[in-house]
């Protein structure tokens, strides 16, 4: 029945929907940042643990829509293990992919991200992909104060 | 409802027969915004086509006949609310800037700091904020009277924040987000028991039923234009003529005044106070259009219709496992706004969206509400006098696959 969608929501984004990954307070956190998304209430916060430039650990809390979570989920899962600058790099590559800037989707780098690039086509869900990677570009650059889609 | 002509009243709306996403259009977003019949669309048409010139100013032919038709539009929006005289009917760009208008002009000249603004919680932005921005600048405290779960004013709690110091009730006559239907002759009595004058927002009320301003006595009525099937960029402040009388103007400029000089101006008198610049001419006409559209089919005949329709969706809702109703006033107007288990509206709306469902997801500009019931956002169905049972159901089969797939 939703045929047209396929591309949006594909079995992943479902599958992090139902059971998001990394889904939980880290007590020893050293970065910490809240994201808010006013036009439709998506909320999270992302917690991370930065030792030597490098994520040793990453997690978050809130509620979204299914996009949102699914987001956020795959996103905790992938920069686990990367550095800093190797995150940052994966933020510039996501955002150009969901934002439409880049045609071609580095798919090596970019990995299993690539579920999430149907939004390109749906302008009004774009900032539903983005909100978790907005959220740790300021954890990145160890900003305080909440962030807004808006 | 043999007799109501829905097949007509569809066929009257070009727009019903479009397709999105390779699907019918099921158009259920009206509580945002109504589609236009053909009557509207053609009579912006014929006025650009033939009659359209600046209003109020010049002696040449178009001139006048422009007037003219503008100046029917008004005599039909007084017509239609009742209201006792043209000059207490104002034309402005939509209910918010006509609530603006009051906050800024009548909040200005007639309130004071400590003084009290009773709204309801169930209210939109556009009657919180312009009251919260006069609180800012005068000192006036805005009071809020509290709802019950099924999003119903309590009435009691209302009444005893009616005090001495009490100087407006504003309250929506019907809630955008809940379709609650507020008891307003009640409102109105207590209030006015007390001397306190009375604004209400009438944005989603005026659609879908017949309203009298002279038997409600409410001090204000606000509406706007594009949820009464007319253009986008009109709306309505009809105030009884003494209060208007008595308030300052909310913008200077042309065809607001009688004589300027350097050294002083004088005002026009009423409606023309509150009009300065040029309006929104071919569209003021094309609210007249609409008004005569929906007088032809009788706002009681419309009332019936949704009511019957709104029963059918609530029906079929209430059988739906998972599904929330979140307002389920007792007095409610052709509202449907749900959330469903574990899937955020958002994902409703843009599934529902591939089956050609036009809703709305998302706060409804009424936020206050949504943290009332503990929920970002809701699904909203909100139903017009063209919407059908058929429609209902591709809604309600629709909701029902998503479900399924999100599992």
């Amino acid at each position: 029945m939703f045929d047209d969608l396929r591309d949006l929501y594909q079995e992943v984004i479902f599958d992090h929907n139902r059971n998001p990954r990394n889904f939980r307070v880290m007590e020893n956190a050293n970065r910490r940042v809240d994201g808010f998304n006013p036009l439709c209430g998506d909320k999270l916060t992302l917690f991370l643990k930065i030792d030597d430039h490098v994520i040793t650990d990453a997690s978050f809390q809130g509620s979204g829509c299914a996009i949102s979570t699914a987001s956020v989920s795959l996103m905790t899962e992938i920069i686990k293990g990367k550095t800093e600058q190797e995150a940052d790099t994966l933020f510039q590559q996501f955002h150009e992919m969901t934002t439409g800037k880049t045609e071609e989707v580095n798919l090596e780098a970019i990995g299993k991200l690539a579920v999430l690039a149907g939004v390109r086509e749906y302008p009004a869900r774009v900032k539903c992909a983005t909100l978790a990677w907005h959220t740790l570009d300021a954890a990145l650059k160890n900003q305080q104060e909440a962030i807004s889609t808006e | 409802m043999t007799t109501y002509p829905i097949d007509q009243i569809r066929a009257d709306f070009p727009i019903l027969g479009e397709t999105v996403r390779n699907k019918p259009l099921v158009y259920l977003d009206n509580a945002a915004s109504c589609q236009k019949p053909q009557a509207v669309i053609d009579s912006i048409v014929h006025v650009y086509s033939h009659e359209y010139a600046n209003i109020h100013r010049g002696v040449h032919t178009l001139s006048v006949k422009a007037t003219d038709r503008f100046e029917a539009a008004r005599e039909k929006v007084k017509r239609f609310i009742n209201a006792g005289s043209e000059k207490e009917i104002i034309f402005l760009r939509g209910a918010t800037e006509a609530i603006n208008l009051v906050a800024q002009s009548f909040g200005k000249s007639q309130l004071q700091a400590g003084d009290e603004i009773v709204i309801s919680a169930m209210e939109h932005h556009a009657n919180i904020v312009p009251w919260q921005m006069l609180c800012q600048q005068i000192g006036t405290v805005l009071k809020v009277a509290p709802m019950n779960q099924k999003g119903e004013l309590i009435f009691e709690e209302f009444e005893k924040l009616l005090g001495d110091k009490t100087k407006l009730v504003a309250i929506a006559h019907m809630s955008n987000a809940l379709g609650t239907i507020n008891p307003v002759e009640k409102i109105i009595a207590a209030a006015h028991a007390k001397n306190i004058p009375v604004l209400l927002d009438g944005a989603q009320a005026t659609p879908h039923m017949a309203v009298d301003v002279q038997a409600l006595d409410c001090d204000f009525y606000v509406f706007s234009g594009h949820k009464l099937y007319g253009p986008s960029g009109t709306g309505v402040l009809y105030g009884k003529q003494a209060l208007l009388e008595a308030m300052p103007p909310y913008q200077g400029g042309g065809d607001m005044i009688r004589t300027v000089t350097f050294e002083k101006t004088t005002y026009a008198g009423l409606p023309h106070k509150f009009e300065a610049g040029t309006p929104a001419i071919a569209e003021i006409i094309g609210l007249g259009a609409a008004i005569d559209y929906v007088s032809a089919i009788g706002m009681e005949n419309i009332a019936a219709y949704e009511a019957e329709l709104l029963a059918y969706a609530t029906e079929q809702a209430e059988q739906i496992k998972g599904m929330n109703i979140v307002g389920q006033a007792a007095e409610k107007g052709g509202i449907l706004s749900f959330t469903l288990d574990h899937i955020h509206p958002h994902d409703i709306g843009t599934m529902l969206d591939s089956l050609g469902i036009a809703i709305r997801a998302g706060h409804h500009c009424a936020m206050p509400v949504m943290d009332f019931y503990g929920v970002p956002a809701t699904a909203r169905a909100s139903f017009a006098m063209y919407n059908t049972r058929e429609e209902v159901d591709i809604l309600m089969q629709g909701i029902k696959s998503l479900i399924e797939v999100f599992g």
